[in-house]
């Protein structure tokens, strides 16, 4: 057992850091959450030529061959100066789709050029009725010669607006809640027949929602076997996961850090407020969310090679924790900073917003609570728990 | 980093695995795992198992007979004892007085008692706390005054746990009344067999008889049973108290009770079908077992620091607040799981033998108990608000 990094994973966290610290300044964010771009194409350039942009991906695509560590550290480095980069949409769900499914000529195509920093991808699932069920698929594809025609809807698509080409799912067979039948598309966003409807987040990102009418995908675009993608997805989505625990505990630790902060500078009544104990037994609590939530991270990181019954059992129970504790760090912080918390100008409240919003992001806390439920009686056979043996 | 144990630790896990299917009685194992009531016996039986396989000391270097083992093996010690029903080793000699006697007390007294705490010879118990000293613990009053070649102890300690089966008891006692609080206290080794101590029981809530008042009338205790200097009984208390404990979150003991739950909750029916397949009920029980697969993680965290020398501090206190709110949610849980059958309440039935017949479903009988006597993880040891305020202190520099 052990919990410290290696010598080549800490060099990336320090690599990371760095770009954080030089790059991710709030007066800068501010800007760029108005500018017309949603995000700072420079900074994308610089994950880029640092290699970030294929880091999670094998060694044969240019990547560091990273597993679920690795993602986790990248990511909680950049959680921790909030960035708003699409880099959950477009590397970690878009790029492993296509790393893991695609042909070399699609990896070529596509994945590449997007790890090099020239395009940015996007993966449309989600479904206005869908809610968090990732078998839920009613867009429908239908096979016409040459390729496959799609209809249906797209909703909250991550980097939508922003993608130069998406990975659309659609049912090729089955039923609208069957994981059997869902196949994947790859799709320019100016495609004939797409329309696509680009709005800001509450936490400073940009999605879309995509109306597909008779739109044709050629043979070749075809991403995997289609109907048979479901499992490339949940081992996709388990990745995301990874990656959005890694950064709500980046998050987590700059929300703690500044509340401790404005704890011993804040002074009311002619002391530092962090000298009433109430405010104190507080933070102290918040503290010990901050390291489960941190043991959840890598728990779900270290198991994400893992076998599937282990790695979605890890994974569900560390979005359900981290929901939970996103949700009170956030709320929590916001409140022992008093107003000030409540504005805009002040760097706390964009970090406690994003906390809440991962919850709204590859299942909420609920979602994962039941989906934990359901996984363990599928393993009702299986030994006792143990998280690590 | 790596969240597999080495194939050196499996082997230690399977080594204790074997031990414990050898030596452990099934009807001490069945007592624990239906929460029946431990005897004076009991405790003594399963204390002299460990004690002849060398398992007893786990804290103590091999020089003293101790286990030397490392951190993780501790863990895994204490993981495997709690899984198969073992009863839990009393702290108060070989995890209290002993550590405090290693690094403070003569050799003449670590040559006396230690390996009467290895045989069984002596029973301690605690001697802290006092109707007026609880968290406060420095303002206690118990005096001991010098007289020749002895102290005369007089005063009163309280909620001193099994107190009734010790043949010792370590207290902190005031040798000085006119210096600072803190500055006035020694440590006392008293043998309860003299004469002026008398110990009273204290039922607690749960109708159970663990903890005691012992009263202290003139009682004479030769001066060779100061530990470390007069005077300097606080660096004592505070060295046992900030002593690396092992399994101070209880995760092994967690595990267990949540094992058990399932159990409970699988005989249970509610609607025809088996309680732990109510969408509610299940919920309740899936969200424990994430703060616990969280806690445990926690655990190993601190374990592989300390495994590596790093001192882990004031991090346990962290781990006790969030492992003993745990461990009493599992309880509440348990209660839950019973439905009205919680209710019924035959003291008898928490004793092993008796002839009673149990009121509703066996494992019913101590859930309730169980739930209010765990109550206490979060007030003894140094309450949780007593922890939270170290923790703001010493790690957050509030
Ligand atoms: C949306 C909004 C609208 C408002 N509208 C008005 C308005 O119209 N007019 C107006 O005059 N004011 C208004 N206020 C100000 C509001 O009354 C103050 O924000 C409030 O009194 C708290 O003061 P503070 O923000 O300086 O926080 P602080 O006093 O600095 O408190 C920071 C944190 O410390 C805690 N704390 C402070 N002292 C203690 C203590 N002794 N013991 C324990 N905890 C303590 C607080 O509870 C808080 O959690 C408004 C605030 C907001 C957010
Ligand atoms: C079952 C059981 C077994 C025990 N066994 C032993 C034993 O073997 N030997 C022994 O010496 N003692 C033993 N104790 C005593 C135990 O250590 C004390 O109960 C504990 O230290 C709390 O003291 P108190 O009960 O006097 O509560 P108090 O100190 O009076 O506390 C009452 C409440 O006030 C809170 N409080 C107190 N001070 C503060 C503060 N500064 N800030 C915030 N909150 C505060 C406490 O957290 C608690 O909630 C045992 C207790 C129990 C319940």
């Amino acid at each position: 057992m052990r919990f410290t990094l290696s010598q080549e994973q800490a060099m990336l966290r320090d690599t990371v850091a760095r770009l954080v610290r030089e790059r991710f300044g709030f007066e800068a964010r501010l800007k760029t959450l108005e500018s017309a771009a949603g995000f700072d194409r420079d900074v994308w350039r610089e994950f880029a030529e640092l290699g970030l942009l294929g880091a999670p991906f094998g060694e044969e695509v240019g990547g560091f061959g990273g597993g679920g560590i690795e993602l986790m550290t990248v990511m909680q480095e950049l959680g921790r100066g909030l960035l708003l980069e699409p880099y959950l949409a477009s590397v970690v769900l878009a790029g492993s789709l296509i790393e893991r499914l695609g042909t070399p000529a699609q990896r070529a195509a596509y994945l590449e050029p997007m790890i090099a920093g020239e395009t940015l991808l996007a993966f449309a699932h989600g479904e206005p009725d869908s809610r968090y069920a990732l078998e839920q698929v009613a867009t429908r594809a239908v096979a016409t010669e040459g390729g496959w025609r799609l209809d249906g809807r797209k909703s909250v698509v991550l980097c939508g607006g922003d993608a130069d080409h998406l990975v659309i799912s659609a049912r090729t067979a089955g039923a609208s809640d069957e994981e059997a039948g869902i196949g994947l598309f790859l799709l320019p966003s100016d495609a004939k027949g797409l329309n696509l409807r680009a709005y800001p987040t509450i936490d400073g990102l940009r999605a879309a929602e995509l109306e597909l009418d008779g739109v044709i995908v050629p043979a070749e675009a075809v991403l995997g076997a289609p109907g048979e993608t479901f499992l490339a997805i949940e081992a996709t989505v388990a990745r995301g996961i990874v990656a959005l625990c890694g950064e709500a505990v980046g998050a987590m630790e700059t929300c703690c850090d500044m509340t401790l902060d404005y704890l011993k500078q804040r002074k009311q009544f002619g002391v530092a407020i962090g000298s009433f104990q109430v405010l104190q037994h507080r933070m102290v609590d918040l503290r010990g969310e901050l390291e489960q939530a941190r043991s959840m991270a890598i728990l779900a990181a270290g198991r994400l090679e893992a076998e599937r019954d282990e790695r979605e059992r890890a994974v569900s129970a560390a979005k359900n924790l981290i929901g939970r504790v996103g949700r009170t760090i956030a709320e929590e912080s916001i409140q022992l900073h008093g107003g000030i918390g409540m504005t805009w100008e002040y760097a706390l409240p964009h970090f406690a917003k994003r906390l809440v919003m991962i919850d709204h992001l590859l299942g909420d806390e609920d979602h994962h609570l039941e989906r934990f439920v359901t996984l363990g009686r599928a393993a009702a056979a299986a030994p006792a728990l143990s998280a690590v043996s | 980093m790596d969240l597999h144990y080495t194939a050196e630790e499996e082997a230690f896990r399977e080594e204790i695995r074997g031990f414990l299917r050898e030596k452990l009685p099934p009807d001490l194992a069945a007592k624990v795992r239906g929460g029946k009531r431990l005897t004076k016996a009991d405790h003594e039986r399963w204390h002299a198992i460990l004690s002849e396989a060398g398992y007893l000391a786990v804290n103590w270097p091999t020089a003293y007979g101790g286990t030397g083992w490392s951190p993780v093996q501790r863990h895994i010690f204490d993981e495997e004892t709690a899984a198969a029903g073992a009863p839990a080793i009393l702290a108060f000699g070989v995890n209290m007085v002993a550590p405090v006697l290693m690094k403070f007390g003569t050799q003449a007294q670590k040559d006396y008692y230690l390996p009467r705490i290895l045989d069984g010879s002596d029973w301690w118990c605690q001697g802290y706390s006092e109707p007026g000293a609880g968290s406060d613990l420095a303002g206690l009053k118990t005096r001991a005054e010098r007289d020749g070649d002895h102290y005369v102890v007089n005063g009163q300690k309280t909620w001193t746990t099994l107190g009734q089966h010790a043949n010792m008891i370590f207290c902190l006692v005031r040798t000085d009344p006119e210096a600072k609080k803190q500055e006035g206290i020694s440590f006392l080794l008293i043998d309860m067999t003299t004469p002026g101590i008398t110990v009273r029981p204290i039922i607690t809530l749960d109708g159970g008889r663990e903890v005691n008042e012992v009263f202290f009338d003139d009682v004479r205790v030769p001066v060779e049973n100061l530990v470390g200097e007069e005077n300097k009984g606080w660096s004592c208390a505070k060295y046992l108290l900030t002593h690396e404990r092992t399994g101070i979150a209880g995760i092994g003991q967690a595990k267990a009770a949540l094992q058990h739950l399932k159990t409970v909750a699988g005989s249970q029916l509610k609607d025809g079908r088996p309680l732990s397949e109510d969408p509610t009920f299940a919920r309740r029980i899936a969200r424990v077992e994430i703060d616990l697969m969280a806690l445990e993680m926690t655990n190993l965290r601190v374990i592989a620091e300390a495994q590596s020398g790093g001192a882990p501090g004031a991090e346990s206190s962290l781990l006790k607040i969030k492992g003993s709110v745990l461990r009493q949610e599992i309880t509440d849980l348990l209660r839950r799981s019973v439905g009205p059958y919680a209710l019924p309440f035959l003291s008898e039935l928490m004793d092993a033998d008796t002839n009673q017949a149990p009121v509703g479903p066996a494992e019913a009988a101590p859930l309730a108990a169980e739930y209010f006597n765990r109550r206490k993880l979060s007030i003894y040891g140094g309450s949780n608000e007593i922890q939270k305020t170290i923790v703001a202190k010493a790690i957050l520099g509030l």
